[in-house]
């Protein structure tokens, strides 16, 4: 059977009242990139902290593979095979590098409750396989928090990757990089969706990269959904012009975009 | 002040405590209190066996050998006067262990002489238990327990007239059994009185205000009181105010003692019927003997804990002279029955429970020229305040 | 009815005292995050300046002008303090600040006994407000009612200090972001002098106003330090107003429950915060602690297993202590077991502290059950001496396994005192339950078995477990499960996102750290052969946190290291003088400036720097070949 691999309906949520999320749905296929884009306070990172299961929906429902998963836990989320990265980074300072992915690799294999062993000795080959994945390699003996930001980017992405998942949910994965990094970080990670089949979920404020790697676009706005399909009819859509007209910065993105294609 | 700071920083006091130079010929006590947690009590304390040092070795020592006494702090806590034992019998070889103010400390201390094999005299810990339910054969206690004192205050509070009382105690073991025990020798000889009331606040830590609003509320003809020092003053200045003293009797334990009595000045409470230590107005010749050394070499007062130190190493010496050896097993057989003189007159150790007979004056405080005094006091020898012998041997345990 | 109003106004006026402490704590929380343990002495050297005032000068004005100059005296001190001390230990690791307020209560304690004499002291009673006024046919002094009145003053004047001057909206800012105004260009240094010199003038304020009421005694500062903070917290710290709210609930609660259970006082105030914190993690008026940002908790330097040479060190100094025997007699040998045994609880702590992230200042409560666990097997049922280490392990972990399972709902200083108030709950159950503990004259005769009796045989024991005990700790720390739990502390976001149960995982450290501390205690009640209600109480509980503070909460297993010094200076001094609280302070307080990364924090930043800088030199040839 052919079902989608994620599925959301009228996902909804709001903050003491106020609205953040409304009626949100759409569907994410296996080996797809969906970009959502929106501006500032739009509700991205409400609609990706729903998904993971660190905050719970008012309303809507969110199927995983078919199955409801609506007020999974984060950590189920993670079993079920949905990985994810941080707008601010979320890394484990006081590891090395490799130690970061070591921890993740350890709890997906099911053995971080064994009390004896040393931890730094399990599984670096694959760790470092992943670190070669970014482009991290050379720093995996480093700490993690004498990194450079565009680096624990990076390293957020590896750690995402631990559990082989279906699902990637990367929240503005290249924030604060140079644009560079910026296109070889998301070439990599458009790599991984082909090779692996994996969705991914992300977004970006770098129209460069979203019009360059995503299939599909959605647009956020107040918390509602107003356009959604292909980058190119996307980015023709008139209401999505006027919202990003009003945006000085991210409208200057949004025309280099177009001066390139 | 900062002269004296400084010269507390530079004096004896200061590192000099443990240090006294030692001959390998000397006798030594080794003697552990509770001096930074309690130095209100603790100083006039070790004046008190200083002065005993003191005389002993001017009147030519124990036997001829010098008297040393090692002394250390046990900072309040039961597991540092177990370290310090230890630092004595082992590294200071000390024939004797003495002192203790706390009842666990010296309970403590007992169950380490007991497993040791060594000689202990407890001087100011007054739970029943160091004699009776824990009593040993190697431990000895000078003062008189809560039992007596107890028994001394019950003997003056059957004659009141009062039939309904309240009690109020500090909540651990010695208001504990000071409330019951008061209670079963009062009750047994007033079957009439009725217990209408109870308070215990924790000590140290008494909230005075509803502690003496919610004893008035039960309005007794006489109130028992077992607190003392900041506890007791806390409740005296709100019971005065709050005229909860005001035609009652009460009953207080420790009340008339130099340590918690002076400190209230004038607002000392008056007509309270106490246990303590008049110094002023007890004329006996052993005293006075006492009261001028005392003065002359300190220039200051005895408090009770004077006599107790004083009276500690005096009475540990006549057990050194008279075992004529530092033995363990000497020192008990000499101890046991030993009679000895004190400030308050001879007593004796008991051999049945070693316990002292060591007595208490009994009297009713008064203020007098803006001070706390006691007044109509009389002396109550210790040995009339002991059960008698046959229940004395069902309370100690089997050797 | 009269009885109970007369209860009610004596209520409040408990309330305006313990709020007056409560606030000035809460202010210097919110703003500097410093849990500042000297605010009871600050307190308690407000009465003692008070008195020496209002004994000097008479009258009203001469009364009222005494307690106005001795708060401004104590302000003073304190801002002293602050400059001098605090300033240079801000950016210290968390809670390492409460180590040097800690030193400083010591040497206060002896100070005002040097400078003030041994006595208590009974100052002056409020001129004209000497008696009582009748309500409703009771009796209610008058002073109660200046102070009921003072309560509110205090919170108006707070109010408006915090809400109509330009300091007050900056401290504000402050206590709600820190690095905020420190970005506005605030000059921040100044205000946290400022702050705290106003929390420690209402310290002194509290202090001096207890004159008519109290005796002053060098005692006065442990009596309120504890409340105050159980009253910040249930509170919800850096809120005023729930310092008011929370004072109120304690000294109603107190004065209305003594008529029930007149033995309630014991507890109370830990019962109330228990209840408070499980029912409402951020206290009453409380708000969710804030993530501090770039926690400066953790050094740059990743924890690593012992290397070659590091675990020759450790080896070398195993055997030394093996060997000890041969030089040491019994009291020596009684010494080293006993720091053996503490540097066995501190590292549990530790465990607790570093690698979990759960700083803890109630670990007695766990060191506590196993000595009596152990001690209660030994009396009760005649164990012999390892099966009822067992027990005492085995009570332990149960304990842990309880409170704990309550206190990892929590997080940060809220967490800590909720541990806090289970091991006075703990502990109060040991002093009042003398049918099986025997209440506060403890248990007795708990020696060790005869095989084990000698104090060399004893000491090896104690060294055997010590060794074997943090050994395993810190197996247990490069583990996955270390691993594990080290990530939880570092970011709960991403550890959860990555499968990792924050709750489970810090319930299982808890437990765990919980039965080495039982551990240590069983040992503790045979080496000292006896076992007190103190064994759980407060001071042991700080002691650990000294101890690993000491030595290094960024560490591993500084602590270790902590646990020996500390011991070692404290009972020595504790032999050697009656001053050993002053010193003791002073050595502390002097550790704390120097080391600011604690002993071991010190050593291993320099082994550290040892091996880049000889690994760089080593590198360096190899760069200019290529
Ligand atoms: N925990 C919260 N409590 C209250 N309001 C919140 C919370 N988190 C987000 N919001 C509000 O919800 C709205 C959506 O926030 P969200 O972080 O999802 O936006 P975003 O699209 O990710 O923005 P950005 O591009 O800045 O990351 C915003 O108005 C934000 O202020
Ligand atoms: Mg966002």
């Amino acid at each position: 059977m052919n079902q989608s691999l994620l599925r959301v309906e009228s996902l909804a949520k709001s903050y003491h009242g106020v609205p953040a999320v409304r009626g949100v749905s759409f569907t994410l296929e296996r080996g797809e990139i969906l970009a959502l884009i929106g501006p500032n306070g739009a509700g991205k990172s409400t609609c990706f902290n729903m998904l993971n299961g660190q905050i719970r929906p008012n309303a809507g429902t969110i199927l995983f593979e078919g199955q409801d998963v609506t007020a999974s836990s984060p950590r189920s989320m993670w079993r079920r095979g949905v990985g994810r990265t941080f707008q601010i980074t979320a890394t484990f300072t006081s590891m090395t590098v490799r130690e970061n992915l070591q921890t993740a690799l350890l709890s997906h294999a099911g053995q971080l409750s064994r009390p004896f062993g040393k931890a730094n000795r399990a599984f670096e080959v694959e760790a470092d396989a992943l670190l070669d994945r970014v482009g991290l390699r050379g720093q995996a003996d480093r700490s993690c928090g004498e990194l450079a930001y565009g680096d624990l980017k990076r390293l957020e992405l590896a750690v995402a990757l631990t559990n082989s998942p279906s699902l990637l949910l990367m929240d503005e994965p290249t924030a604060g990089m140079a644009p560079k990094e910026r296109a070889d970080l998301m070439r990599a990670t458009a790599a991984i969706a082909r090779e692996r089949n994996v969705g991914i979920l992300f977004t970006e404020h770098d129209m460069d990269i979203v019009f360059e790697h995503a299939d599909r676009v959605m647009v956020l706005n107040r918390g509602e959904l107003i356009a959604m399909g292909a980058p190119d009819v996307v980015r023709q859509d008139r209401q999505v012009r006027a919202i990003y007209l009003g945006e000085g910065l991210v409208h200057g993105d949004l025309a280099a975009a177009q001066v390139r294609h | 002040m900062k002269r004296v700071l400084i010269a507390a920083l530079l004096g004896g006091t200061f590192f000099g405590s443990g240090l006294a130079p030692t001959r390998a010929d000397d006798i030594k006590i080794g003697e552990i209190n509770s001096y930074s947690a309690l130095p209100g009590f603790t100083e006039p304390y070790r004046k008190g066996w200083q002065l005993a040092v003191e005389e002993i070795n001017a009147a030519g020592g124990i036997n001829g050998k010098t008297l040393v006494v090692v002394s250390k702090d046990d900072a309040g806590k039961p597991a540092e006067a177990v370290t310090a034992a230890n630092e004595l019998v082992s590294s200071e070889g000390v024939a004797m262990l003495a002192g203790g103010f706390f009842s666990n400390i010296g309970l403590a201390l007992a169950d380490f002489a007991k497993q040791k094999k060594v000689f202990y005299f407890a001087g100011e810990p007054l739970t029943d238990a160091m004699v009776w339910a824990h009593g040993n054969h190697y431990t000895f206690r000078l003062r008189p327990s809560n039992y007596m004192q107890a028994a001394m205050l019950a003997e003056e509070a059957a004659k009141l007239p009062a039939k309904r009382w309240a009690t109020i105690a500090p909540n651990y073991e010695y208001g504990q059994s000071a409330v019951a025990v008061f209670k079963n020798l009062l009750s047994a000889k007033r079957p009439d009185i009725e217990w209408v009331g109870e308070q215990w606040p924790t000590q140290g830590k008494i909230d005075a205000g509803p502690v003496v609003a919610a004893i008035a509320a039960t309005q007794p003809d006489a109130i028992l009181n077992v607190e003392f020092g900041p506890d007791l003053v806390k409740l005296v200045r709100e019971g005065n105010t709050r005229g909860l003293f005001k035609d009652r009797a009460v009953v207080s334990f420790l009340t008339g003692e130099p340590e918690y009595l002076e400190p209230l000045k004038d607002e000392a409470p008056q007509g309270w019927i106490v246990t303590g230590y008049p110094w002023y107005g007890i004329h006996t010749p052993a005293h006075d003997a006492f009261l001028k050394a005392y003065e002359a070499k300190y220039n200051d007062h005895p408090r009770l804990g004077s006599v107790v130190g004083y009276t500690l190493i005096k009475a540990a010496a006549e057990v050194l002279r008279k075992a004529g050896s530092t033995d363990t097993d000497k020192l008990v057989g000499a101890a046991e029955g030993l009679s000895f003189p004190t400030p308050f007159g001879n007593a004796t150790l008991r051999a049945i429970d070693h316990q002292a007979t060591l007595g208490a004056f009994v009297g009713k405080t008064a203020v007098q020229d803006g001070k706390g005094v006691m007044v109509d006091f009389a002396y109550r020898d210790g040995a009339k305040y002991l059960p008698p012998d046959s229940e004395v041997k069902t309370f100690r345990p089997a050797e | 009815m009269a009885l109970y109003l007369a209860q009610f106004l004596t209520g409040l006026a408990g309330a305006a005292s313990l709020f007056l402490v409560a606030s000035g704590l809460s202010i210097i929380f919110g703003v500097t995050r410093v849990v500042n343990f000297a605010h009871g002495a600050f307190y308690m050297v407000g009465a003692y300046v008070a008195y020496t005032l209002t004994e000097r000068f008479e009258g009203a004005i001469g009364f009222w002008g005494g307690i106005v100059l001795s708060v401004l005296v104590v302000a003073a001190l304190g801002g002293l303090v602050e400059i001098l001390l605090l300033r240079r230990i801000y950016h210290a690791p968390d809670l390492f600040q409460l180590l040097a307020t800690f030193g400083l209560t010591l040497m206060a304690e002896d100070l005002v006994v040097i400078i003030w004499g041994p006595e208590d002291l009974v100052g002056p009673r409020a001129p004209g407000l000497k008696g009582a006024v009748e309500v409703l046919g009771q009796a209610v002094p008058s002073y109660d009612l200046v102070l009921i009145a003072l309560g509110p003053l205090v919170l108006g004047a707070l109010w408006l200090l915090f809400h109509r001057t330009r300091f007050g909206i900056l401290v504000r800012a402050a206590t709600q972001d820190r690095d905020m105004v420190a970005a506005l260009g605030v000059n921040q240094k100044w205000l946290f002098t400022a702050v705290f010199c106003l929390g420690v003038g209402l310290a002194a304020l509290g202090g001096a106003l207890q004159i008519p009421r109290d005796a002053v005694n060098h005692a006065m500062d442990l009596t309120v330090i504890v409340e105050a903070f159980v009253v910040v917290v249930i509170g919800g710290l850096g809120s005023v107003g729930g310092a008011f709210l929370a004072s109120l609930l304690v000294a109603e609660l107190n004065a209305f429950g003594i008529l029930v259970l007149p033995g309630v006082s014991l507890v109370l105030v830990f019962v109330v915060m228990a209840v408070v914190l499980v029912l409402r993690p951020n206290g009453l008026l409380g708000r969710a602690e804030a993530p501090a940002r770039g926690t400066g908790q953790m050094s740059s330097r990743p924890w690593r297993p012992l290397d070659a040479k590091a675990q020759f060190i450790a080896l070398v100094a195993v055997a030394v202590a093996a060997l000890l025997p041969l030089w040491l007699g019994p009291y020596g040998l009684a010494v080293g077991a006993e720091m053996l045994i503490f540097a066995l609880f501190a590292m549990s702590l530790q465990f607790l502290m570093s690698t979990g992230g759960l700083a803890s200042f109630g670990h007695a409560a766990y060191f506590g059950l196993g000595a009596y666990g152990a001690a209660l097997a030994v009396k009760s049922l005649g164990w012999p001496m390892i099966p009822a280490l067992g027990c005492g392990v085995m009570l332990g972990l149960a304990g842990a396994a309880l409170f704990g399972w309550f206190c990892v709902r929590l997080a940060g200083v809220y967490f800590a005192m909720l541990t806090l108030a289970f091991a006075q709950i703990a502990w109060s159950a040991a002093f009042q339950w003398t049918a099986v503990t025997g209440g506060d004259n403890g248990l007795l005769g708990s020696w060790p078995d005869a095989w084990a009796a000698s104090p060399r045989a004893f000491y090896w024991l104690s060294l055997a477990v010590a060794v074997g005990g943090i050994g395993a700790l810190r197996i247990l720390t490069f583990s996955p499960f270390g691993y594990g739990l080290r990530a939880v502390r570092d970011s709960s976001l991403r550890a959860e996102a990555i499968g990792i149960g924050r709750r489970h995982t810090q319930w299982v450290c808890f437990i765990v750290a919980g039965g080495f501390a039982a551990l240590a205690g069983g040992l503790f009640a045979f080496l000292k052969g006896s076992v007190f209600p103190d064994a759980l109480g407060i001071p042991t509980s700080v002691d650990g946190l000294v101890m690993v503070l000491l030595g290094g909460v960024g560490t591993v297993s500084g602590s270790v290291l902590g646990a020996v010094v500390y011991k070692a200076l404290s009972v020595w001094l504790i032999s050697q003088t009656d001053y050993s609280k002053l010193v003791l302070g002073a050595a502390i307080v002097g550790l704390v400036v120097l080391f600011p990364s604690g002993i071991g924090g010190f050593f291993s930043a320099w082994a550290g720097r040892r091996r880049v800088s000889t690994r760089a030199t080593a590198a360096a040839p190899v760069e200019a070949a290529e």
